[in-house]
């Protein structure tokens, strides 16, 4: 398959320019302002952007065990419409992705039916329980990316500290969703103003908080890498600016939604604001949207957490944590971040392709000559009305359902094969 | 008495969707109602033909017989609907339970739940109007209803009164209401509890002040609420024991002199007697306690009126 790109806005090397891109089999063959070759498909980007494909390093994929919520093909297709091109899929499935078997499964199943490339996170305890080491190198032999007890946390200091230790032996990232239980408690939303008003038991902040702090001290003991999941305080991100500074290896993630929203939106006792950690305050939302400017926080990642509507519709304190998030990323950062003039464009592509892969040691997706065609265009004088039909995800547990955001993905490819296409 | 149409098919989720016009247009309505209650013959015929659900998923055997007193005097049919003995024990969930009732035909339900926004959601999934009977910690607009009607009837007006309310606020769904429905009408409200039972931004969200010591919160206090201390908020680690408990905030005649001589005393019940609030205190002559019972069923009587449109 040959495909030949014209006259779009190319993001390359940290900048735009007017530049066609032929695609030959899996591979970017060539870039240059006028391109003119024979090709399967000419499509005309008059308009519109041409960014690196997007790399998800943080999603549920649910796949398998509770695919009544998303499988790794609904996923995948709703990974595409998102502009994404890579996702890494985190191991809290049923049974957990703790060895071998389930590795293949999911790698097996994506590569055969995925509409991206799908990279294994493997659980860091067995069955993500807290209490044994998994066989985290034997999985990694088998593809693994990264370790996570995502959804859960190791709770036990010395059960943690045995599993960076373990892990930087294999130079495998670890990924600690940050969560000290006896402060979370049967929490619903931040623990403030609107819990209060709600009368909803609070998520306190110092949750998440004591145990970055705890995970960064460790890591920094051994000279491990720590990425922080969803980050989402004021406190937190001061614990990584300054764990930063004296070189200690950690990055951090922040998901679209802790950028774009506060608890403010959980006053209508909508089930689609709960998630895992809450949504926070302004002056935190404020403090994640600075620090993804300054570059503490190193990268986007959605958390894609499909749930059922019959799930969802439940009593708010009843319905279970978590919001998907592949096909509205792209359009509310650009929506709410960059059209108002917040966020440059090329941070937001920065934060959501490159960084994400390096931390992960992921292939570079760089739209380079050689490189794989994994790439998006997007209009960005479009716009997304997000609706059922809209959503590809066999979930729509979304904050944004009934919102029309700015720009639309018009077409995605992955190594030259399009796999999302507006048409 | 004529219905003002802004009331009619209206939900009662909580004070804060009403005016300070419309709260007092409740309460005048509540007092036309309670005087029926003291007839002989305790009952009207004006929504004869419509149904009422008591749908309580959560026990509460007093606030429900409140409601369907207040029902059968207005002469509506009612159903009751108990998740003890019911099909949500069977792990039906609320919305299917909520798609069978009203396929019976109610055309006003009235909810006690325990999580927080589920009369919002019972309004969603039947399209019918909902008085919420207390949902969770959040909203118990009834009952702050009948403790405002019980205050307003002794004094004329809330306007300047200070109030204060004592006990575990941060459990209290009667309590947030409360200051919603008081602050509007003019009161000042001081809330008074340990550190541990107060939940955070209270004063910011709601206006009023937060006292931790007693003496000070009772400081001219035209009325005095306690609250019911539960139990189990000690096996919580919230405090140590209930005699220690008691021995810092209980209302008693040591305690209650701080505030002005004939401040009027309440109580939502159910009391723990000896906890929150001593004998003396609970059953003596400037205690209201038993009036607010009486009230609850007039209140009720003059939301379902206003809300299912009946014509006296």
């Amino acid at each position: 398959m040959k495909t030949l790109i014209k006259n779009g806005t190319v993001y390359i090397a940290g900048k735009f320019r007017k530049q066609d891109i032929f695609l030959d089999g899996t591979q970017i063959r060539n870039i240059a302002s006028k391109l003119d070759v024979k090709a399967d498909e000419i499509i005309d980007a008059t308009g519109m952007h041409v960014f690196p494909g997007f790399v998800d390093i943080h999603a549920h994929l649910r796949d398998p065990g509770h695919t009544y919520k998303e499988d790794i093909v609904s996923g995948t297709k709703a990974a595409a419409h998102g502009g994404i091109t890579s996702v890494c899929a985190m191991p809290n499935t049923d049974p957990v992705v703790d060895n071998i078997a389930s590795v293949d499964y999911v790698q097996r199943r994506a590569k055969d039916l995925g509409s991206c490339k799908v990279y294994v996170i493997g659980a860091m305890t067995k069955k993500s329980e807290g209490l044994e080491i998994s066989e985290m190198a034997t999985m990694k032999s088998d593809g693994i990316v990264a370790v996570s007890d995502d959804g859960q946390c190791v709770q036990d200091a010395k059960i943690m500290l045995n599993c960076i230790r373990y892990a930087q032996n294999f130079d495998l990232p670890i990924i600690v969703h940050a969560e000290d239980y006896s402060l979370s408690g049967k929490g619903q939303i931040h623990s403030g103003k609107v819990s209060t008003k709600l009368g909803l038991p609070g998520l306190n902040a110092l949750a998440e908080e004591v145990i970055i702090m705890r995970d960064i001290m460790l890591a920094e003991s051994t000279g491990a890498r720590l990425h922080i999941a969803h980050i989402s305080t004021a406190k937190s991100i001061d614990l990584v600016r300054e764990a930063k500074k004296r070189g200690v290896r950690v990055t951090c993630e922040v998901t679209p939604h802790h950028l774009l929203l506060t608890d403010e939106a959980c006053l209508g006792f909508d089930t689609n604001t709960k998630m895992k950690p809450p949504l926070r305050p302004e002056h935190d939302r404020q403090a994640c949207v600075d620090a993804l400017i300054d570059g503490t926080i190193d990268c986007i990642a959605t958390d894609h957490a499909p749930h059922a509507d019959f799930e969802k519709i439940k009593e708010f304190d009843h319905a279970p944590f978590g919001v998907i998030g592949f096909e509205t990323a792209f359009v509310a950062l650009y929506h709410h971040l960059v059209k108002p003039g917040i966020v440059s464009l090329e941070r937001i592509i920065e934060a959501y392709s490159q960084a994400p892969a390096r931390i992960l040691d992921l292939p570079n997706n760089e739209i380079k000559k050689g490189n794989a065609a994994d790439l998006t265009i997007v209009d960005l004088n479009g716009e997304s009305t997000i609706d059922e039909d809209f959503i590809l995800s066999k979930s729509k547990n979304t904050p944004w359902l009934g919102h029309t955001l700015s720009g639309r993905i018009k077409y995605t490819f992955v190594d030259g094969r399009i796999t999302f296409a507006d048409r | 008495m004529s219905v003002t149409p802004q009331f009619l098919r209206r939900n009662v989720y909580d004070l804060d969707d009403y005016s300070k016009a419309e709260i007092l247009y409740i309460l005048e309505a509540a007092k036309g109602m309670k005087e029926i209650n003291l007839r002989e013959y305790k009952k009207i015929p004006t929504l004869r033909g419509k149904t009422i659900c008591t749908l309580f998923v959560e026990n509460s055997t007093r606030t429900r017989m409140s409601f369907e007193l207040a029902a059968s005097r207005l002469s509506a049919d009612v159903v009751s609907f108990q998740a003890t003995v019911s099909s949500l024990q069977k792990g039906e969930s609320l919305q299917d339970t909520v798609y069978t009732l009203d396929a019976m035909g109610i055309d006003l339900y009235c909810i006690r739940h325990s999580s927080p926004g589920a009369a919002q959601l019972v309004h969603k999934y039947s399209g019918k109007p909902v008085i919420n009977g207390g949902d969770g910690r959040h909203a118990h607009p009834t009952q702050a209803l009948l403790d405002i009607f019980s205050i307003w009837e002794k004094l004329g007006s809330l306007e300047g009164l200070k109030i204060t309310i004592v006990g575990d606020i941060l459990n209290s769904r009667v309590v947030r209401s409360n200051l919603i429905g008081m602050k509007k009408l003019g009161a000042e409200v001081t809330v008074c509890g340990p550190r541990t039972l107060m939940p955070s931004g209270l004063e910011e969200v709601y206006g009023c002040k937060v006292e931790y010591n007693l003496p000070r919160a009772l400081k001219d206090a035209d009325v005095v609420m306690g609250l019911r201390m539960q139990m189990e908020r000690m096996t919580e680690g919230l405090f140590p024991s209930l005699e220690e408990y008691s021995k810092h905030y209980v209302l008693s005649k040591d305690t209650i002199k701080y505030a002005k001589k004939d401040a009027l005393i309440m109580h939502p019940g159910p009391m723990n007697r000896g906890v929150e609030i001593l004998p003396e205190i609970a059953d003596g002559k400037q205690s209201i306690i038993v009036e607010q019972v009486a009230n609850g069923v007039a209140v009720r009587m003059a939301l379902m009126f206003l809300i299912l449109g009946g014509k006296a």
